[in-house]
């Protein structure tokens, strides 16, 4: 059944078709309509467990986590300073090998204050070891976190999963949404069912002391779970593409990438922006491609040096920037790509921080400058601001 | 044969690594006693968690999570729901925190779960300093004590904030059922989380277990020192049953306070004054507890 609805709105879908059981809620802007869908959804009957207020961002954490060792499929939804007043448990849920699935409508960190759609609170999120999946569009959203529970809940895996919609950008706009029929994904997604949960009959202790003679076991098994999510990850794409007719490349899209002299990598909204303009472009005989990096976590680093033997020139489209680095997608991509052997150029491009518009016109122009530097065989700035005002009102 | 209305059942292991004379793992025995097998606890960062030992092991015969210092509330929240929704009835779940791990880093968490009047039971061992990382001053260190963080020289630098009125904050906040019980008490303390664990919503029990590194005491003392904190009115055993107050322990003739203060290194650098200070304050909260019970019973 199509409807035309918000991508927030297509995130409480998702939660709901996936039957989430324990669900915590906390407002804050761009997220709060999805907390709002749910609750009137929990009112309607339409949920199938329990929709609990909390007080702060930490306690929805944190009260997942609780549920989540009983068993219970769990699900919450947050942005910016409430992503980062997480952080704590968002370690404490990887740790704890407890498949959450929460999703981000990502939105600029303050001050000064700013609610609008910019990727720096989820690159601020990289290292908790929760995979992250990057959606394009509103449809997107809502597969991501039916498949996000199928992947994170896995034996194999047992890791939570960070579903990222650029605020306003998607989490406000209107699109058509084919909703899948709940028997669909009842079929897709089976019940959550974890080997270790509490159990009165079989005791156990979840999270207590471990010496530094363990540690790094404990670590190592986390490190190799997400390696192996990636496998995963492609799989329950594809069986989502057999019985939904939808799929999203697994890790990571190449989109008129066979031929391309430069490539544009980049992830979330601003890549269905890419892929529009490299059409365009292509119908001038210009031949750009895109990469859409779809999982950032774990990183398709594998897939990504394929772009070696691809392309010369590679640029990298950040809403983020780590001060003193770089974008956060640019330095994945550098840590992707290259290997002892070098690889193709690379070049930054940092835009539509804060709300700020990125149009098809920018976008153009960075498909320009990575030919032009194609052209030049040289890289003459790493990282541009764009489009950035001074005086003269140029682009930097 | 005396009779013992203590159930025999034992649910902490031995072996556990509590130094000797800690009050902590009393009161996890006598908990436990109470609740039985179906109990699952949860513990945020303190010793509570520690003294259960390393992995792969623990000395504890029911579940134990563990989590972070500020979420016991919320946690344990999440487990309730987690057992409503899978159709779990009969199991009892215990938010297990240290006294800063309530009073200051775990309040908001632990305020909103009893908003949500949630079917949980939350024990503050209270043993009135942050012990596990070094004796560092908490809302509930009481005036007068030395803590590494409230160093004494020359007479000044202890404590002079008074403890947190925890349990009238959380009457106020509403929660169904409060009590305060002392390990140095084991059949009240026993008989008050029987009374706890079957009524719905938040119950919290205030449990006094004294510290032998921090309260600088002898280990073969820690239960004389801690039935001195009630016999001195200093602890007073009390409940607050739906609102209304009831003293569990009535204490006739209360002793001065400084037979309590005198056999604890924390408050031998306290002259005269200080000590009469600390009666005068000890027989003030004393009054308006027996003005809780008359209001609440008027």
């Amino acid at each position: 059944m199509i409807e035309v609805m918000t991508s927030n709105y297509a995130a409480a879908h998702g939660a709901r078709l996936a039957k989430v059981e324990v669900i915590a809620a906390y407002p804050i802007t761009p997220q709060s309509s999805i907390s709002e869908k749910l609750a009137e959804m929990s009112v309607k009957g339409e949920l199938h467990g329990q929709y609990i207020l909390v007080e702060s961002e930490h306690s929805a954490m944190s009260l997942l986590i609780g549920a989540s060792y009983v068993g219970a499929r769990t699900f919450t939804a947050t942005s910016s300073q409430g992503l980062a007043l997480m952080h704590e448990m968002l370690y404490w849920a990887t740790g704890a090998r407890r498949p959450i699935v929460m999703i981000v409508a990502s939105r600029a960190m303050a001050p000064p204050w700013n609610i609008w759609g910019d990727q720096m609170d989820v690159i601020g999120e990289r290292d908790t070891g929760w995979m992250q999946f990057f959606c394009e569009n509103n449809q997107e959203t809502l597969d991501t976190i039916i498949m996000s529970y199928k992947i994170a809940e896995d034996r194999s895996v047992m890791l939570p999963a960070m579903v990222v919609e650029d605020g306003f950008i998607l989490s406000h706009t209107f699109e058509a949404v084919d909703l899948p029929n709940q028997d669909d994904v009842d079929d897709f997604l089976p019940k959550f069912n974890p080997e270790l949960k509490i159990d009165f009959n079989d005791p156990r202790r979840f999270g207590g002391l471990v010496m530094p003679d363990w540690w790094s076991e404990f670590r190592y098994r986390i490190a190799q779970d997400m390696e192996g999510a990636k496998k995963k990850i492609v799989e329950v794409d594809k069986e989502f593409g057999k019985k939904f007719g939808r799929t999203y490349g697994g890790l990571v899209e190449f989109y008129n990438c066979d031929d391309a002299d430069v490539v544009l990598a980049l992830a979330g909204s601003a890549v269905g922006t890419a892929k529009d303009v490299s059409d365009k472009m292509r119908e001038r005989g210009k031949k750009v491609g895109v990469v859409k990096i779809k999982a950032l976590r774990p990183l398709p680093a594998e897939e990504l040096r394929k772009l070696n033997d691809m392309v010369p020139v590679v640029g990298v489209f950040d809403r983020s920037f780590n001060f003193g680095h770089g974008g956060g997608i640019f330095s994945e991509m550098r840590n992707g790509i290259y290997t002892p052997d070098g690889g193709p150029l690379i070049k930054n491009y940092v835009g539509g921080m804060g709300g700020r518009d990125f149009t098809p016109k920018h976008m153009e122009w960075v498909f320009e400058d990575l030919l032009r530097i194609k052209k030049e065989g040289k890289v003459d700035r790493m990282i541009e601001w764009i489009p950035l005002r001074d005086g003269t009102g140029r682009w930097y | 044969m005396p009779k013992f209305t203590i159930p025999k059942e034992e649910y902490v292991y031995k072996g556990h690594s509590a130094c000797p004379g800690c009050g902590t793992p009393l009161a996890l025995r006598y908990a436990l006693k109470a609740l039985g097998p179906k109990t699952v606890l949860n513990f945020p960062a303190g010793c509570g968690g520690v003294i259960l030992g390393l992995w792969p092991g623990y000395a504890m015969k029911v579940p134990v999570v563990d989590n972070a210092f500020e979420c016991t509330a919320a946690v344990s929240n999440g487990l309730r729901a987690g057992f409503e929704v899978k159709g779990v009835e009969d199991a009892y779940v215990v938010g297990w925190a240290g006294d800063g791990a309530t009073v200051d880093i775990g309040l908001q968490a632990l305020s909103a779960a009893v908003d949500r009047n949630s079917n949980i039971i939350y024990v503050m061992l209270d043993n009135e300093a942050y012990m596990n990382t070094g004796i560092q001053r908490s809302g509930c260190t009481p005036v007068g004590a030395w803590t590494t963080t409230t160093p004494v020289s020359n007479g000044k630098g202890y404590n002079l904030t008074p403890k947190k009125r925890i349990m009238d904050m959380m009457v106020a906040n509403g929660i169904a059922y409060g009590a305060t019980v002392n390990v140095a008490y084991p059949e009240d303390f026993v008989a008050r989380m029987q009374k706890a664990k079957d009524i719905k919503g938040v119950k919290f029990i205030h449990a006094l277990a004294p510290c032998t590194a921090g309260w600088r005491i002898d280990p073969s003392k820690s239960v004389e020192i801690g039935r001195l904190a009630t016999q001195t009115g200093t602890f007073p055993l009390y409940e607050v049953d739906h609102g209304k107050y009831s003293l569990t322990k009535e204490i006739k003739k209360r002793k001065p306070v400084d037979e309590y203060l005198k056999l604890q290194g924390r408050f031998r650098h306290l002259q005269k004054e200080a000590i009469a200070d600390i009666q005068r304050l000890v027989d003030e909260e004393y009054e308006r507890l027996l003005y809780n019970v008359k209001v609440t019973n008027g």
